[in-house]
C-alpha cells in the first residue's frame, strides 16, 4: 500500500491498524507486509540473542550489521525504483564494480577524498544514463540492456584493474569505516543509508515523480494517456539507480579500502531479493522503501547469525534458501488474513 | 627485462647471468633441486645457452585476480628471456568450450610444446589427450588433468602444504601458550583447493594438542568477501591467537576488518604471497606476521621445462636424461626474517 496519500483512494480492506492510520504520525505506513517483516527480523533477533547472547546484541556487533546493510542497503533503494516502474536493473553489481574501481584507479594516483567521491558518482550515474536511454530511448527491454551493462562493465572493471586488486592510500577515504569517524556510535555508511532511505522514502511517496513512477509500473499506457512523460520518467528512473549504484561504491571502497573487479558481485540478486521480499512487485506498480530496507536487514541479520554460530557455508546456503521461503510465506499468511 | 640481440657475446652474458638469477630465484621458491651449481655427469641439461628453435603455446583462463595476472606475466616474461623461444599466448578464459577451442588452434598451427593451465583440469582432460595424440607434449600447469595421459609432466602448487606449513609455523608460534585458539578464514568452499588446504591446516594442528581451532569460515577470495567474512569472526570470537587466511587478496579485505575492530591481540597467517601481504609483513607493524607461498613463478618454470622438452633436454642439477613427470612446488614460509628474499615474486 504505497500509493502516494494524496491520492488516497479507500484502502481495500486491510488490518485495522493500517487501516486506520493510512497516514502515521512519522509518515511510515504501517503496511501489514512491513509488520510481518518486522516480525521475522524480531524472530531472528531473538534467535540471535538466544544463541549468541554473549555478542550477538552488543553494539559493536548491531553496528557491524547495520554497516554491512549499509552497501546493499543504498543498492536496493534504487532497485526498489525500478522494480516499481515495472523495470529491472540487472546491472547494479557490476556498475558497483566498475565505480569503484574507477574511482580508486584515481585514488592510487593521489586524488584524494573529492576525487574518490565524484568518480564514483559520476560512473555510477553515467552507466544509469546509459541504460536509461538505452531502455527508454532505445525502446530495448530492461532485461536485455541491463544485461548488456552487466557484462560490459564488469569486462571494463576487469579491463581497468588487469585483475589486481587496487589498495587505497587516501587517508580521509580509510579514515571514513573506522571507530573513530562514529557519530553518536553509527558509523557514516550507515548515516549515508539512513539517508538515502529516507530521501528515497520521500521521493516515492511524497512526490509527483514518486507517483509517475508507480502510475508507469502499473499501466504505462495510462499514465501516457495521463499526460506523463513515461520515457524521461524511466530515464531518470536508471539515472537514479545509477546514482544509488555510485554511492555505494563509494562506501565498499571505505568499507574494504580497496576497489576489484569482483566487488558487487550478485548485488542484482540480493537487491531483487530484498526488494520482493519487502512488498515491491516484481510486475510493477507497487513499492515500498520501508520493506526493502528490512528485506535487506533481514538478509543481513541471517548472514551474521549464521558466522556468530559458525555454521559450515553448505548449511548457511541451505538454511539461507529456507528462511527466504519462510519470511515470504509467513508475509502471504498474513496478508491473506488481514486481506480475507 | 631489456630486450637481449641473440648474437652480441656480451648480451649473451648478461642474459646468462640474468637467467642464473632467476634459475636461482626459481630454486628458491620452489622443491627444484637446489644444488644447481654442481654438474652431475651426462646428462644433457637446459640452460641459457641457446638452443634449436621452440614454439611455446600458452593457454591460461581468464586473469580475474592478481594470481593469475601474475602468472601470465611470469610465463611472458621467462619467454622473452629465451632467445630461442616463441610464445603462442591466447587470451585467457573461463569459459571451458573457449578455451578447448583456443588450444585447439594451439594444436592446428603445430606449436612444439604447450603449457596449458587449464580453468577446469578435469572439463580440459580431453583436449590435452588430443595434443599428446597429435605429439605435442604438454605441460600442465597447476590445475591437473583427469588424466596422466593428457600430459608429460606436472608442475603446480601444494595446496595440502600450505595449509601444513600455515598450521606448522602457528603450532610453533604458540606451542607454550596452554589452551591457545586459531580461527581459519578459508577461501571458496566450493573448491577442492579449498578442503586441501583446510585439510593441511588441521593435520598440522594436531601435533600441538594445546591448540584448538575455534572457528572456520568461508570467504570468496575478493576483498569484499574478505572484509564481511572476517568482521563477523571478530564479532563472534572476542579472543583469539591465530588467524590462518588461505589468500592475500581476501586478506586485504581481512586486514580491514581487523583494523576497522581495532584488534592487534592474535598473529595472522595469510597465503599466496602477494606483495602487500609482503610488504605488511616486512613492516612489522600490524598482525600479519607470514604468508605460505603458492608462487606464481611456477608459470616461469613450466615455460623452462616446456622449452627442455622441446629441445629434448633434462633438468639441470640432476641426472635425470629427461625432465620429472611432476614438479610440486614448496609452499614457502615467508616471515619478516627472509622476506626480502622472496619480495620479488610478490604479485599485485
Amino acid at each position: 500500500m504505497t500509493q502516494p496519500a494524496s491520492e488516497a483512494p479507500p484502502p481495500p480492506a486491510v488490518t485495522p491498524p493500517a487501516a486506520k492510520s493510512a497516514r502515521p504520525a512519522l509518515g511510515l505506513r504501517a503496511d501489514v507486509r512491513n509488520l510481518s517483516l518486522l516480525g521475522v527480523l524480531a524472530v531472528l533477533v531473538a534467535v540471535g540473542g538466544i544463541t549468541r547472547p554473549d555478542t550477538f546484541l552488543d553494539t559493536s556487533n548491531l553496528q557491524l550489521v547495520l554497516t554491512q546493510a549499509s552497501v546493499i542497503g543504498v543498492v536496493t533503494v534504487g532497485m526498489t525504483f525500478v522494480i516499481t516502474s515495472g523495470g529491472i536493473d540487472l546491472s547494479v553489481g557490476a556498475i558497483v564494480a566498475l565505480a569503484s574501481v574507477w574511482a580508486t584507479t584515481l585514488a592510487t594516483q593521489e586524488y584524494g577524498f573529492a576525487g574518490v567521491l565524484f568518480t564514483a558518482i559520476v560512473v555510477g550515474v553515467a552507466c544509469g544514463l546509459v541504460n536509461g536511454l538505452l531502455i527508454a530511448y532505445g525502446g530495448m527491454v530492461p532485461f536485455i540492456a541491463t544485461l548488456a551493462m552487466l557484462a560490459s562493465a564488469r569486462g571494463l572493471a576487469l579491463q581497468i584493474t588487469d585483475g589486481r586488486t587496487q589498495i587505497v592510500t587516501v587517508q580521509p577515504v580509510l579514515d571514513l569505516g573506522v571507530p573513530d569517524s562514529y557519530l553518536l556510535g553509527l558509523p557514516p555508511l550507515v548515516l549515508v543509508f539512513a539517508a538515502v532511505t529516507v530521501l528515497g522514502w520521500l521521493l516515492l511517496n511524497r512526490t509527483t515523480f514518486g507517483r509517475r513512477t508507480v502510475a508507469v509500473g502499473g499501466n504505462a499506457e495510462a499514465a501516457r494517456l495521463a499526460g506523463i512523460d513515461v520515457r524521461r520518467q524511466r530515464l531518470h528512473l536508471y539515472l537514479l539507480s545509477g546514482l544509488c549504484c555510485g554511492i555505494a561504491a563509494f562506501l565498499l571502497v571505505v568499507l574494504s579500502g580497496s576497489g576489484q573487479n569482483t566487488n558487487g558481485n550478485l548485488y542484482e540478486l540480493d537487491a531483487i531479493a530484498a526488494a520482493i521480499i519487502g512488498g515491491t512487485l516484481l510486475s510493477g506498480g507497487r513499492g515500498t522503501i520501508v520493506g526493502s530496507v528490512l528485506g535487506v536487514l533481514v538478509f543481513t541479520t541471517i548472514t551474521n547469525i549464521f558466522a556468530l554460530n559458525n555454521l559450515e557455508s553448505a548449511v548457511q546456503q541451505i538454511a539461507k534458501g529456507a528462511i527466504i521461503v519462510a519470511a515470504v510465506l509467513v508475509q502471504r499468511g498474513t496478508l491473506r488474513d488481514g486481506e480475507a | 627485462m631489456p630486450e637481449i640481440p641473440a648474437t652480441s657475446r656480451r648480451g649473451l652474458l648478461f642474459g646468462t647471468a640474468a637467467v642464473s638469477a632467476g634459475a636461482l630465484l626459481t630454486a628458491c621458491t620452489s622443491n627444484e633441486p637446489k644444488n644447481a651449481g654442481t654438474a652431475t655427469g651426462n646428462a644433457p641439461a637446459a640452460d641459457a645457452t641457446p638452443g634449436a628453435p621452440v614454439t611455446i603455446g600458452f593457454a591460461g583462463p581468464q586473469a580475474d585476480h592478481g594470481w593469475l595476472a601474475a602468472i601470465n606475466a611470469n610465463a611472458r616474461q621467462r619467454a622473452g628471456k629465451y632467445a630461442d623461444v616463441t610464445l603462442e599466448i591466447t587470451e585467457g578464459s573461463n569459459d571451458t568450450a573457449a578455451q578447448i577451442g583456443q588450444i585447439q588452434t594451439l594444436i592446428n598451427k603445430k606449436v612444439d610444446v604447450l603449457v596449458i593451465l587449464p580453468a577446469d583440469g578435469k572439463a580440459l582432460t580431453q583436449v590435452g589427450l588430443q595434443a599428446m595424440k597429435a605429439g605435442i607434449p604438454v605441460v600442465n600447469l597447476d590445475r591437473v588433468f583427469a588424466s596422466p595421459q593428457a600430459y608429460r609432466c606436472w608442475i603446480g602448487g601444494d595446496n595440502y602444504g600450505m595449509g601444513l606449513n600455515a598450521g606448522r609455523f602457528i603450532g610453533e608460534q604458540l606451542k607454550d601458550k596452554p589452551d591457545a585458539k586459531v580461527v581459519e578464514l578459508a577461501g571458496m568452499d566450493n573448491l577442492e583447493l579449498t578442503k586441501q588446504r583446510t585439510q593441511g591446516f588441521d593435520d598440522a594442528l594436531r601435533n600441538y594438542p594445546n591448540i584448538r581451532k575455534v572457528a572456520r569460515q568461508a570467504a570468496e577470495f575478493t576483498v569484499e568477501s574478505g572484509q564481511a567474512k572476517m568482521a563477523q569472526l571478530l564479532q563472534a570470537q572476542k579472543q583469539f591467537d591465530a588467524l590462518w587466511n588461505h589468500d592475500d587478496d581476501q586478506g586485504v579485505g581481512a586486514l580491514r576488518a581487523v583494523q576497522q575492530a581495532g584488534r592487534d591481540d592474535f598473529l595472522m597467517v595469510g597465503g599466496a604471497g602477494a606483495k602487500s601481504a609482503m610488504d605488511a609483513i616486512k613492516a612489522g607493524n600490524g598482525v600479519l606476521k607470514a604468508t605460505v607461498l603458492y608462487p606464481p613463478t611456477m608459470a616461469a618454470s613450466a615455460i623452462d621445462l616446456a622449452r627442455a622438452l622441446g629441445q629434448g633436454m633434462g633438468v639441470g642439477g640432476m641426472a635425470e636424461l629427461e625432465i620429472p613427470a611432476s614438479v610440486t612446488l614448496y609452499s614457502a614460509v615467508v616471515t619478516k626474517d627472509n622476506v626480502d628474499q622472496y619480495l620479488p615474486t610478490g604479485f599485485n
